[in-house]
């Protein structure tokens, strides 16, 4: 099957960073700052990106601003024609550094937060971050960059989604997006100590529909429920290898950023192949581009071509074939595996696995 | 409640969403509105209503302009899509 015109490239620049979250969508397995790819290859891959039609670019990480040629790779993008976002913690972002993306053509800036609770929110980056947030946001603000704020969600700030919304209005966020954690990598391996009750999940849903119309045409606001709560899976990016691309920090190039959890695929490096070589012939993205790869229930199924199956990283994750059914689908016939995860016992006073690059990952 | 910014009246005044970039893509061979995480592909009509959407022009002065350059009545297909735009919020009231 033909590739289709990809609008999104999400660039990793780095794994370092100064958070810790043990939800982190990065791989268990984080790349080193010695294996990172160079200046001149993220430009040559952003000018490639923009020829084979990508819109978007994140600059993403880790913490981005721990590239010193973050200034440097933007002012590319820009040039290119690129829609850029940084997505960052916020920690590092002085005055003098904003400035600068400002000037080279920087549009829009992301900054996470974890909790309206500032104890909360430390405990769950697992490191001193509340005031350095607070002051990246006034800054990004008094510029006039475009400001989204962040929150991953989970059992320890669910309950404080209307708080989450009101805060990143008074920090004068012009979007806040709010995403229930994604269990593969460091969240599969914090799952138990991350996972909301339904309960929670039932009351936040409504705080959030009624916070989107209280806040129109002042804030928008995007909430992405828990998928283990619904009946059918999310469609991820429209497919795998539909819109969508990932380049890790030492050059691979994925079809989502959990994809290197697939162990059953290789991935191509931006510094031997075009990234439209990748993109159109590699074997990754080709692997389960369209529906051929199908199998039942997904097949015969008439939802194939409104969620596409589901999550190959999730399917694989949870039930070792990347070729099977989501597991979150009700139709899956391995739907107890996420089922079971529902009624595992909560972990109050949780203890996280916390996100780090020093110590080996312990694999659960 | 808040006023709702969306809502569009002969006499208003819109402009692009502060968060959104109008440009032309080559890859495409079309006009492109940008904003974050999204785009909408345009044809040049849209992008020609989209780019008087400057804080100055009414949304009447936006139809006479077009109506004039097209020498036809596109008054109801303007007003249509001036109000697609402010539903998605990519264009605000002035």
């Amino acid at each position: 099957m033909p590739a289709d015109i990809p609008t999104t490239l999400l660039a990793e620049l780095t794994h370092r960073c100064p958070l810790h979250c043990p939800y982190c969508s990065n791989p268990l397995d984080l790349i080193r700052a010695e294996s990172e790819i160079a200046t001149e290859d993220w430009k040559r891959v952003f000018t490639q990106a923009r020829q084979l039609g990508v819109l978007q670019l994140g600059l993403s990480g880790g913490e981005p601003l721990l590239r010193k040629d973050l200034e440097e790779l933007a002012e590319h993008a820009r040039r290119e024609g690129l829609y850029t976002t940084l997505v960052t913690s916020g920690l590092g972002l002085t005055r003098a550094r904003a400035e600068r993306l400002k000037e080279v053509g920087l549009e829009h800036i992301q900054i996470s937060i974890q909790d309206s609770d500032p104890e909360v929110a430390e405990r769950i980056a697992g490191v001193r971050s509340v005031k350095h947030k607070q002051a990246a946001a006034s800054i990004v603000r008094e510029l006039g960059f475009a400001f989204t704020i962040n929150v991953v969600l989970h059992r320890a700030n669910l309950d404080r989604i209307g708080a989450l919304i009101d805060l990143a209005a008074d920090l004068g966020a012009d979007r806040i997006e709010l995403a229930n954690t994604q269990y593969y990598g460091w969240g599969l391996q914090n799952r138990a100590a991350l996972m909301p009750t339904r309960e929670q999940v039932e009351r936040s849903r409504e705080i959030a529909e009624r916070a989107i119309q209280r806040y129109r045409g002042r804030m928008q606001i995007t909430y992405v429920l828990p998928d283990y709560y619904e009946l059918y899976p999310k469609a991820c990016y429209g497919g795998w290898g539909k819109l969508y691309l990932v380049v890790t920090p030492n050059g691979m190039v994925l079809p989502c950023h959990g994809a290197t959890g697939i162990t059953t695929l290789r991935f191509d490096d931006v510094r031997s192949r075009s990234l439209e070589w990748i993109w159109q012939e590699s074997e990754a993205f080709r692997a389960f581009r369209g529906d051929s790869w199908m199998k039942e229930p997904c097949r015969s199924c008439p939802r194939k071509a409104t969620d596409f199956g589901g999550c190959r990283c999730q399917a694989f994750a949870l039930t070792g074939d990347a070729a099977n059914t989501d597991p979150v689908c009700t139709l899956s016939p391995l739907r107890r595996v996420v089922d079971n995860a529902l009624t595992e016992p909560a972990l109050d006073n949780p203890d996280y696995s916390y996100r780090t690059l020093a110590a080996e990952p312990q694999r659960g | 409640m808040a006023p709702d910014s969306r809502l569009l009246t002969p006499g208003s005044t819109p402009r692009l969403w502060r968060m959104t970039r109008l440009q032309f893509d080559p890859v495409r061979q079309r006009p492109v509105l940008l904003y974050p995480e999204g785009a909408v592909l345009l044809n040049d009509t849209g992008a020609a209503i989209l780019e008087l959407c400057n804080g100055t022009n009414t949304v009447e002065g936006i139809v006479r302009i077009l109506n004039e350059r097209y020498q036809a009545d596109v008054s109801s297909d303007v007003t249509e899509y001036l109000s697609l735009m402010a539903e998605r919020e990519l264009i605000r009231a002035g």
